[in-house]
C-alpha cells in the first residue's frame, strides 16, 4: 500500500510529530511504500536545524534525517508555512535577506501542489496533529 | 458524490478563524487543491463554523480576513461547502449572512459525507 503523511503539529508541542516519524518507520518496516511526508503549518518546524533542546530530550530531527538519507524518503515543507515560521533554506534566506538558512537541507521547500500530488498518489493519507 | 476512480477530497476545517495559523493553512490547502483541479468539498466542523461569521474585520489583529478568503471559494470552483448544523446553532451563526452559501448537515449526514470521500484532509 502507498502511504503519504501530512504533519501539522510542532515537534516541540504534543506528540503528533513524533508519532509521524514512528509511523513512517513502521510503514517502511511493513514493506509499504511511503510516497512523501508533507509538513504544513507548525509541522514545518520539524525541519529546523537551529533548535537546541535540553540534553535529556530527544531531537526528532535526527529520525527524520535518517528517513531521508537511508530510506530516500522525500520530506517536503510548505513554503508559505516555512516562511511564516522562519524555516528558510539558503535560497530563501538570500531572497528575503535573512541572516542565515535555518533548515536541515534534507528537507525540501515546496508548495501545496506537492501535498495534492502526495494525496492523489497514495492509497492512504495520514494526518498527524491539527 | 460519485467515485470515478479519481480521488475525492473532503477538507475538514475545525479551527476558529483567528485562533491559530492552522485556520489559514486549512483554507490555503482547500484553495490550492481546487486550483489544481481536484474534486473537493469543504466541511466546517465545531469551532470551524466561526470562520463563516459575517462582517469579519481582522485588521485590528493584523491577520488576513478569512471571511474574504472564503468568499473566493466559488471563483476557485469550490461549489459545495457544508457546515455542522449543531455547531452553527451553538455559536449562533446567521448562515444567510455567511461569506459563501453553505449546506447545514446533521451528525448522521456528516458521517455519510465523510464515507463518500476517498480522502479526508482534516485541520
Amino acid at each position: 500500500m502507498i502511504y503519504s503523511l501530512l504533519v501539522l503539529s510542532s515537534p516541540v508541542s504534543g506528540h503528533g510529530s513524533r508519532h509521524a516519524v514512528d509511523f513512517a518507520r513502521a510503514v517502511l518496516a511493513r514493506g509499504h511504500t511511503l510516497r512523501r511526508v508533507f509538513f504544513l503549518d507548525a509541522g514545518t518546524l520539524a525541519s529546523s536545524a537551529s533548535s537546541v533542546l535540553p540534553q535529556d530530550e530527544e531531537a526528532q530531527i535526527s529520525n527524520w534525517v535518517a528517513l531521508a538519507e537511508k530510506e530516500n524518503i522525500e520530506l517536503a515543507i510548505c513554503i508559505t508555512s516555512a516562511l511564516r515560521f522562519g524555516m528558510l533554506d539558503a535560497a530563501e534566506a538570500m531572497r528575503y535577506e535573512r541572516a542565515a538558512a535555518t533548515i536541515n537541507p534534507v528537507f525540501v521547500i515546496s508548495g501545496l501542489g506537492e501535498l495534492v500530488d502526495a494525496c492523489n498518489a497514495a492509497d492512504r493519507l495520514v494526518t498527524f496533529g491539527g | 458524490m460519485s467515485n470515478t476512480g479519481k480521488p475525492s477530497l473532503l477538507v475538514i476545517i475545525r479551527r476558529s478563524p483567528y485562533d491559530s495559523s492552522l485556520a489559514r493553512s486549512a483554507v490555503d490547502a482547500a484553495l490550492a487543491s481546487a486550483a489544481l483541479d481536484q474534486t473537493l468539498d469543504v466541511l466546517f466542523l465545531g469551532e470551524g463554523v466561526l470562520q463563516l461569521l459575517p462582517g469579519q474585520n481582522s485588521g485590528e489583529v493584523g491577520l488576513t480576513n478569512i471571511g474574504r478568503l472564503l468568499s473566493s471559494f466559488p471563483l476557485y470552483g469550490i461549489e459545495q461547502v457544508y457546515v455542522d448544523a449543531h455547531a452553527v446553532t451553538r455559536h449562533g451563526i446567521d448562515l444567510e449572512q455567511a461569506p459563501i452559501p453553505v449546506c447545514a448537515l446533521q451528525a448522521l449526514q456528516i458521517h455519510t459525507l465523510m464515507e463518500e470521500h476517498t480522502h479526508l484532509l482534516g485541520f
